[in-house]
């Protein structure tokens, strides 16, 4: 029997099994941001100990940063104490910080790959649950919380125990109109929001093999919304075209060296499994959510679901979803209002991202209706320049939207980008849990970048593929 | 570095239930308390929005519930501390009032739990319908004291008696005293060496500057 990547390259990191029973697992890179590590770093001199391996951690700021203007101090105290924070701590302990000085800052998932610091074969944590997105390398990577982020300061490594393997085969070819986010919600509403609990998942089967690099990261993202800490693509040719010539990546005679490891972690074919499921192309349609947790989704065209048609066991939190939203069983999805629309974060912050609106924009002079506050927020800053240099923050501009500058912004609104009072947002971000976008009481359906546009345009929730006349004969290429 | 602690093996306090699958660590504690570069101060905004909702409707939720401010041991259902891996989720429980010491539950999101045994907080796990009486139990009687024993691996609330869960990695550290990971993590140094030696990527060239 072959072996699976999880297993491969868990067992290359292992350093000893500990008297818990768990492993010490070394990490071959730790990215840290500001909101979880301050407390790391005071523990650790607490203790008076040092950081082992800054060569192999590396810092950038995305939670609290402004979005309007970067320039410091921040308005908000709280934020610029947060940031000189790291920037000290960093500075103390020798850590590459990509800072808003230089531009070089941005989601920390999006920071990461984009400077070719994530690579395949690699063990990557960092103290955030999204960290799951570099499994689209290849990489084993997942969230922790500040306790082990001291941990891994302190000893770059960590205990844990092994997690199983789920392979998710999707096979065929997705629809028109159909993008990485709506498989992600897909899988959620299927397999649910604690389906993947003790698991990691492996994506694989043709979907994912045609996927950008992009998509596998938004696939993979969304794997911790599934309860899975992590979810990994295999690595091919898409990954090693992706990495080439990045600047963390591999160089010169090293390049041919890392191929061959990277090759050689792939699954083997014949690997073993705890769980396979499989599900084809054609069922996945694209997806609102309509609720407070990722799983309660439904197609565009589909009407809001009862209470009644849920099992037993779920009943309690679909009517608690009902009261927080003020949406009614039996009413259609598409025509809710929105009030706000937000395209960015670490789902779907991408250049590819923004690209594939854009075009659809610029085909026929859409424009944002009157009563929608729109908002565009690259996911870095590296992402920014790309869509200036492109031409498209003139598109967005143009169509209404606000272009802003980078940062996770309103995915969690510890920013000043917030909901006000009730507001619904229709969001590319992947968290709709009460409260989530900075309002109590405010209200978030996530779905797709190309969604959100056409419901920016409409003032409602759309079906985009009416909205922009995506046909079947017009297939869209999301990848530059 | 001796990071042993005293070993939890039977706990024992007052009940506080907060029903409700999937409960998202958002809910726990909202993203505005993240705002601060220490977890001091955060037991009080446990909780924060929702409270809140329930006080603006004239009710009243568990953690403002006079009768319940000196639980210890916490109820919920499934999924609990789904979502966010802000460590601040178990800071603000661990420092709410008394501080909860141990959360009784159907089930525990991965990160969430693992925050908890960093945190020398047993999260231990019991069947759907146990929780029900568990919860059942709480309610008719605020002042009963809950036990969790983890030798037994049993929840023992008066005459109700139900057997728990709790992957034996994270009993043995709790049994041990030995959570808090770091002193063994660094005993193990000299292998993680070994180990990253063997790593093919560690000395790869690369274009940019490694090191800053
Ligand atoms: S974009 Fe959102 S989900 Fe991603 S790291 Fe930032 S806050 Fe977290």
């Amino acid at each position: 029997m072959g072996r699976n990547l999880y297993d491969k390259v868990f067992d290359v990191h292992t350093v000893r099994r500990l008297s818990s029973g768990h492993y010490q697992l070394f990490m071959g890179l730790q990215l840290i941001h500001e909101v979880t590590s301050s407390q790391a770093f005071a523990m650790l001199r607490e203790r008076g100990l040092d950081v082992r391996r800054p060569d192999r951690t590396f810092a950038t700021c995305d939670h609290i940063i402004p979005t309007t203007s970067q320039l410091r101090p921040f308005g908000d105290p709280l934020a610029e104490q947060m940031i000189a924070e790291l920037e000290r701590n960093c500075r103390e302990h020798g850590i590459r910080y990509f800072s808003p000085v230089e531009g070089e800052h941005g989601v920390v998932h999006v920071v990461g790959p984009e400077q070719g610091l994530t690579q395949p074969g690699m063990m990557i944590c960092c103290g955030d649950s999204h960290t799951s997105t570099h499994g689209a390398f290849g990489a084993i990577a997942f969230g922790i919380g500040t306790s082990q982020v001291r941990d891994v300061l302190a000893t770059q490594t960590l205990a844990m125990a092994r997690l199983k393997v789920r392979r998710i085969v999707i096979d065929g070819k997705l629809g028109t109109g159909v993008y990485a986010k709506d498989v992600a919600l897909f899988l959620i509403a299927r397999l649910g929001v604690n389906g993947g609990v003790g698991f990691a998942y492996e994506y694989a089967g043709e979907v994912f093999d045609r996927m950008s690099m992009d998509e596998r990261m938004t696939v993979c993202n969304m794997s911790i919304e599934g309860g899975a800490r992590c979810g990994y693509v295999n690595p091919d040719t898409t990954t090693y075209h992706y990495l080439r010539g990045r600047v963390y990546a591999p160089a010169d005679a090293d390049w041919d060296r890392a191929v061959q490891y990277w090759e050689s972690v792939r699954s083997d074919s014949d690997a073993s499994y705890d769980d396979v499921v499989r599900f084809s192309a054609a069922e996945i349609e694209p997806v609102v959510t309509w609720g407070i947790t990722p799983a309660q989704s439904l197609p565009v065209g589909g009407t809001l679901p009862s209470a009644a048609s849920f099992p037993e066991r779920d009943r309690e939190l679909v009517e608690e979803a009902y009261r927080y939203t003020g949406f009614r069983a039996g009413e259609p999805i598409k025509g809710q209002k929105v009030d706000v629309a937000f395209i960015g974060s670490c789902t779907n912050g991408r250049f590819s991202d923004f690209e594939v609106v854009a075009k659809l924009l610029r085909s026929a002079s859409y424009r944002v209706a009157d009563h929608v506050r729109a908002l565009i927020v690259p996911g870095s800053n590296a992402v920014r320049r790309e869509l200036v240099d492109a031409g498209y923050d003139d598109v967005f501009l143009n169509s209404g939207f606000e272009f802003r500058e980078a940062g996770c912004s309103m995915c969690l609104a510890m920013n000043p980008d917030k909901l006000q009072g009730r507001e619904i947002c229709a969001s590319s971000s992947n968290r709709n849990f009460k409260g989530r976008q900075g309002s109590p009481v405010g209200r978030t359906l996530l779905m797709s970048p190309v969604m959100v546009a056409a419901a920016a345009i409409r003032g409602e929730v759309a079906d985009a593929r009416e909205v922009f006349s995506i046909g079947p004969d017009q297939a869209m290429e999301s990848q530059p | 570095m001796s990071t042993a602690r005293l070993p939890r093996v039977s706990l024992v306090g007052r009940s506080i239930a907060v029903p409700g699958n999937d409960i998202d660590t958002d809910r726990i504690i909202p993203a505005r308390y993240l705002k601060r570069v220490s977890f001091s101060g955060l037991g009080e905004h446990a909780f924060a929005d929702d409270r809140g909702q329930l006080r603006d409707a004239g009710r009243l939720h568990p953690f403002d519930d006079p009768t319940r401010s000196n639980a210890t041991i916490l109820l919920v259902n499934r999924n609990f501390g789904c979502g966010s891996s802000r460590e601040h989720a178990p800071q603000a429980l661990m420092r709410w009032n008394d501080g909860l010491t141990t959360i009784i539950g159907e089930s525990f999101a991965d990160i969430f739990f693992g925050n908890c045994v960093s945190l020398g907080i047993p999260c231990v796990a019991v069947a759907p319908a146990d929780m029900e009486r568990l919860m059942a139990v709480s309610k008719s009687a605020p002042d009963l004291a809950i036990t969790v024993d983890l030798e037994r691996m049993q929840v023992r609330a008066g005459s109700v008696e139900v057997a728990a869960q709790m992957p034996d990695g994270a009993r043995q550290q709790m049994l041990t005293g030995r959570w808090d990971a770091t002193g063994e993590l660094l005993a193990g140094l000299p292998e993680a060496q070994a180990t990253a030696a063997r790593l093919p990527y560690l000395g790869w060239a690369c274009g940019g500057n490694g090191s800053s």
